[in-house]
């Protein structure tokens, strides 16, 4: 069975699928995401899928069941490069991707996922974060 | 039936594995860029072999997939016949709901795949397996 490899960028988990995947390899890559996550501790998921021809309903929810567990593991899921053939197969197909952040390529991805970082960094004192938004509004 | 001529052998491969369901997209694909169908029809299709080979292995405990190009007045097309002698389907128009799944899946393979193509066929019964055939149009 192939395995997807999954690469650390700084802060940010970097999967890149290059490869026609068989569902027992989506199966692992869940798992191998969600023990990589706990073992960096790293903030962001960033799935590239530029290189995949189609998503069905298995990879659909595989990503869907990644971003949960991420979610759960203090980790931000974004998925990227998404073929615009794909898109328009998936919304006829039915699936909504429920929960799963999108961004159009890498670079948009990493923004999302720091920008999602900051906002999270003035959520434990609210009051003050919505003072500094005024001030500097 | 549906309509339309073959052209050619149909390409045949087994469904036996998680592996095979991998084979079947990429043959899907092959013949579908061979029969000119554009990226998103292409796209569609493949989609729609995937989840269906994939129920062909999950629901049916295996079978085959024959994979042809066809020819109509008009248009030519391609057609992909799954078939397994597993259980059956004893509720077939439950089966193509939306969000039925008997398998702890998303329940859209069923249902999702006939959106995604032009013609869509099923033949099943308790005990007698499921035959699935489906056709997509070049447009």
């Amino acid at each position: 069975m192939e395995r997807v490899p999954i690469l650390k960028i700084g802060d940010v988990l970097l999967v890149s699928i290059q490869v026609d995947m068989s569902d027992q390899t989506a199966i692992q890559l869940q798992d191998d995401l969600a023990e990589r996550i706990v073992a960096t501790g790293c903030h962001g998921v960033l799935i590239d899928i530029t290189a995949l021809d189609i998503v069905d309903s298995f990879v659909g929810r595989m990503l869907s069941t990644i971003a949960s567990i991420s979610k759960v593991l203090d980790a931000e899921t974004v998925v990227v490069g998404m073929r615009p053939a794909v898109a328009i197969t998936l919304v006829e197909l039915g699936l909504s991707l429920n929960g799963i952040r999108t961004a159009l390529n890498v670079e948009r991805g990493m923004e999302l996922i720091a920008a999602s970082r900051d906002e999270d960094a003035y959520e434990p004192d609210g009051d003050d974060a919505d003072a500094e938004t005024t001030a500097t509004a | 039936m549906t309509a339309g001529v073959d052209l050619g052998a149909p390409r045949t491969q087994a469904i036996r594995s998680d592996e095979d369901v991998v084979r079947v997209r990429q043959l899907v694909r092959t013949v579908a860029v061979a029969a000119k169908l554009s990226l998103v029809d292409q796209t569609k299709l493949v989609t729609a072999a995937s989840e269906l080979a994939r129920n062909t292995l999950v629901y049916g405990g295996g079978g085959t997939v024959e994979v042809s190009t066809v020819q109509n007045d008009r248009r030519r097309g391609v057609r992909i016949v799954f078939a397994d002698s597993g259980p059956g389907i004893a509720d077939l128009e439950l089966a193509l709901t939306d969000g039925y799944t008997t398998g702890g899946g998303l329940g859209l393979g069923l249902s999702g795949a006939r959106r995604l193509v032009d013609e869509f066929d099923i033949r099943t019964g308790v005990g007698e397996g499921t035959t699935i055939t489906v056709t997509k149009w070049s447009r």
